[in-house]
């Protein structure tokens, strides 16, 4: 998977957010190169989902020091519909409902302001439905979804497969799934992560969020960090997955030196 | 990096209709009295009956007060400072539109309705009203061969008195209300609509009212009747130059629905609102009503209310005839300082007659807008439904929403269902939309649009997309 002239798409360093005047995020450092599979785990509240948001551009969200680099470029700098433009994709651990609005028309104006961003032709709503159609396959989705209301009614299974759809369409070089696997029979874990494996290449990276080793066993990370109070503690290969499936996080929270907040 | 803020500052889209042609305007002079409506009536050239009807009202309208149980808190109006009459000073009716001044004509166009034959929309004929007379109405020939009648209502007067003698005042009488009492002694112009016996009416009917002048009010009137086993659609379109000072529109729309007819009545109403301060705008005073006179009739209302100081009207139905339908639908966005408040009245009267309300409002800006409507169900309408969601959707702090639904029950056999809910535009939905490329205001007005969508699909195709638009334009730059 690993090559050496993969690219350097995310670079993050001695990151710091707060949400509503709390600080969540102390320090995260992180890189991330086109091929790699990369998996972050830790306990509720270690701020996994705080630095998606973050990387994503969330408005409630504010950095209070430190960069990211997306490409080369100063990503924090970017408006959350430039940042999906330019190829980073965020898959939501709850999607939103949004009555009303047409799934497929929804798809179809976000598909459209990647593929401008990229130089492609937008395309119509008759060759929308045959681009669509292809990817529908991937993760199993009955196309009656599209003409229902953006995730009105789904199921937890429903939406995030709807997530995976968007990733599809999206073709993204950096996409960051937060806890696409919560709520997940084991069948649907399948299709969810078959739909993952499939579209994972040496030009894009994935960032895996996930409580549970199961997902682990569908999606072979390359590397593994553990994050704990807002910065990252360890990082080792998928033999660490399996560590913290066999022993908790205790132990590493206790190997390391506690720095507290600051 | 955009905050929440800026969802405050979509609704501030500069009015583009705002502009004033310059014409030679025939104005009568200030004020009311029975001179002034006996002035109107012979300008006019009309009929004993009508001018008897004009001063009845006038008489009827000197002894009322102006109502307030509103509490729309807007300043009385001097009914001595405005002008009761205005029209381009050359204002015969022309036979073929290549006489119409073509100053008018590119007033019409500007406001994106061509009345030039070439240019017309295809399958919709179009009565066009500039301030209190009507200047052109397309397509009457092709209608004449099916037997709709289609014109001003001077016109109509003229020409088929004895249908205006009977009809008039019929379904809202001269003394039901201060505004429309006062807009039965001065109306000026409107539309009038006769669909025969068992026609489907084959086009679009379409009138658009501008008003230029600043100081005038406009007062039309339009009577609409479908008689037996009969269909019509029927759209209405407005708009006014931006003035400092208020301009008072009162408007009476009646419709007349005989049995197995239907009338669906559509409004895209955009009248000059006022600037974010509250200065100028129209104040929009309307009585529209219905009479499903006839076994199974039926009368739509659709209604989108984005315009107006302040807006105040609840098209109804009197659902009189056994099995007859009454429907209201409504999308009132407000910005600013606009007040809205509107709704419906369902009348049944009639067995087994049925009633749907769906009311969608939006406020934006420090505006005001509520939904207020009466369900009333007869002693003699057994067997009645009546189905109502009324929706809010709040955008910033400052907007305000209510909801007064009054129902009356008579009988008990009728079944009447109410729900009603409020929400904000949230931050998740616009963020959702926006991590997938979706630009921040587009992705406002892709979720309320997505609200209205109930009302929307019930608008005649021609109609759903200007709404759309008319709607993301109000939006752009106002949320907060």
């Amino acid at each position: 998977m690993i090559n050496s002239n993969s690219e350097l798409i995310l670079e993050i360093s001695d990151l710091h957010a707060q949400v509503e005047g709390q600080k969540i995020l102390n320090g995260v450092d992180l890189q991330i190169r086109s091929g790699e599979i990369h998996a972050l785990m830790g306990r509720n509240g270690s701020g996994k989902s705080t630095l998606s948001k973050v990387l994503a551009g969330h408005p409630a969200y504010k950095v209070t020091n430190g960069k990211v680099l997306y490409r080369g470029e100063d990503l924090l700098g970017f408006e959350p519909e430039e940042r999906a433009r330019l190829g980073l994709f965020l898959g939501f651990q709850y999607p939103v409902e949004i009555p009303g609005v047409s799934n497929i028309e929804f798809l179809r104006v976000s598909t459209n302001s990647r593929r401008k961003q990229l130089g492609e032709e937008e395309l119509d709503i008759f060759s929308f439905e045959d681009f669509v159609d292809s990817r529908l396959k991937l993760v199993q989705m009955n196309p009656s979804f599209l003409e229902r209301s953006v995730n009105e009614g789904f199921s937890g299974g429903e939406k995030k497969r709807n997530e995976i759809l968007q990733m599809a369409l999206l073709e993204p070089i950096l996409s960051i799934l937060d806890e696409t696997d919560s709520g997940l029979d084991i069948d649907a874990l399948r299709i969810v992560a078959g739909g993952v494996n499939q579209l994972t290449n040496q030009d894009n990276a994935t960032l895996l969020i996930t409580h549970y080793q199961r997902l682990l066993d569908e999606i072979k990370p390359d590397f593994v960090h553990v994050m704990s109070s807002g910065r990252i503690l360890r990082t080792g290969g998928s033999e660490l997955a399996r560590e913290l499936e066999d022993s908790g996080y205790e132990w590493i929270e206790n190997e390391l030196p506690k720095t507290g907040e600051s | 990096m955009k905050s929440q803020n800026l969802v405050g500052e979509i609704v501030s889209k500069p009015y583009k209709y705002g502009f004033v042609t310059d014409i030679e305007t025939e104005k009568i002079s200030k004020g009311l009295t029975e001179e002034v409506v006996r002035q109107i009536s012979a300008k006019k050239k009309e009929p004993q009956f009508l001018l008897d009807f004009r001063l009845k009202a006038y008489k009827h309208w000197l002894t009322m007060t102006e109502p307030n149980w509103a509490e729309l808190g807007y300043k009385k109006l001097n009914y001595q400072d405005i002008i009761y009459y205005a029209a381009p000073r050359d204002n015969e009716k022309k036979a073929s539109l290549d006489e119409v001044d073509p100053k008018l004509l590119e007033t019409f166009d500007k406001l994106g309705i061509p009345l030039t034959e070439q240019k017309r929309l295809s399958n919709v004929a179009v009565d066009a009203v500039f301030d209190s007379v009507s200047i052109a109405t397309t397509y009457k020939e092709k209608l004449a061969e099916h037997g709709v009648v289609f014109c001003s209502i001077t016109e109509a007067v003229a020409e088929y008195p004895e249908l205006i003698e009977q009809y008039l005042g019929s379904v809202v009488p001269l003394n039901d209300n201060f505004f429309a009492t006062l807009n039965s002694a001065v109306f000026s112009d409107g539309s009038f609509v006769f669909i025969p016996k068992g026609i489907d009416c084959p086009m679009e009917l379409s009138s658009y009212f501008r008003i230029n002048s600043g100081d005038i009010g406009q007062f039309e009137r339009t009577l609409i009747i479908a008689e037996e086993s009969s269909s019509v659609s029927y759209l209405e379109g407005c708009t006014a130059p931006m003035f400092d000072t208020n301009t008072l529109h009162a408007a009476v729309v009646e419709i007349v629905v005989l049995d197995d007819a239907s009338v669906k009545y559509s409004t895209v109403q955009n009248w000059y609102s006022g600037d974010e301060n509250g200065v100028g705008g129209i104040y929009n005073f309307v009585t529209k009503r219905g009479h499903c006179r006839g076994v199974r009739s039926k009368i739509s209302w659709s209604q989108v209310e984005t315009g107006s100081a302040i807006t105040w009207k609840y098209p109804s139905c009197i659902l009189q005839g056994e099995d007859s339908v009454g429907e209201f639908y409504s999308v009132a966005l407000t910005n600013h300082l606009q007040k809205a408040d509107t709704g419906t009245k369902m009348i049944h009267v009639g067995p087994r007659t049925k009633s749907t309300i769906v009311s969608k409002g939006i406020s934006a800006g420090k505006s005001l807008n509520s939904y207020r409507g009466l369900v009333q169900i007869g002693p003699k309408a057994i067997g009645s439904k009546n189905y109502s969601q009324c929706d809010s959707m709040l955008i910033g702090d400052n907007a305000a929403a209510n909801t007064f639904p009054y129902i009356r029950s008579q009988n008990p056999s009728s079944c009447i269902e109410h729900e009603a809910s409020t929400c904000r535009i949230s931050e998740d939905k616009l963020f959702y939309l926006q991590s997938r490329g979706i630009g921040f205001e587009e992705a406002v007005s892709m979720i309320v649009s997505g609200f209205c969508r109930d009302v929307f699909n019930q608008l005649p195709m021609e109609f759903a997309a200007e709404a759309d638009k008319l709607l993301a334009l109000k939006l752009e730059g106002s949320v907060g």
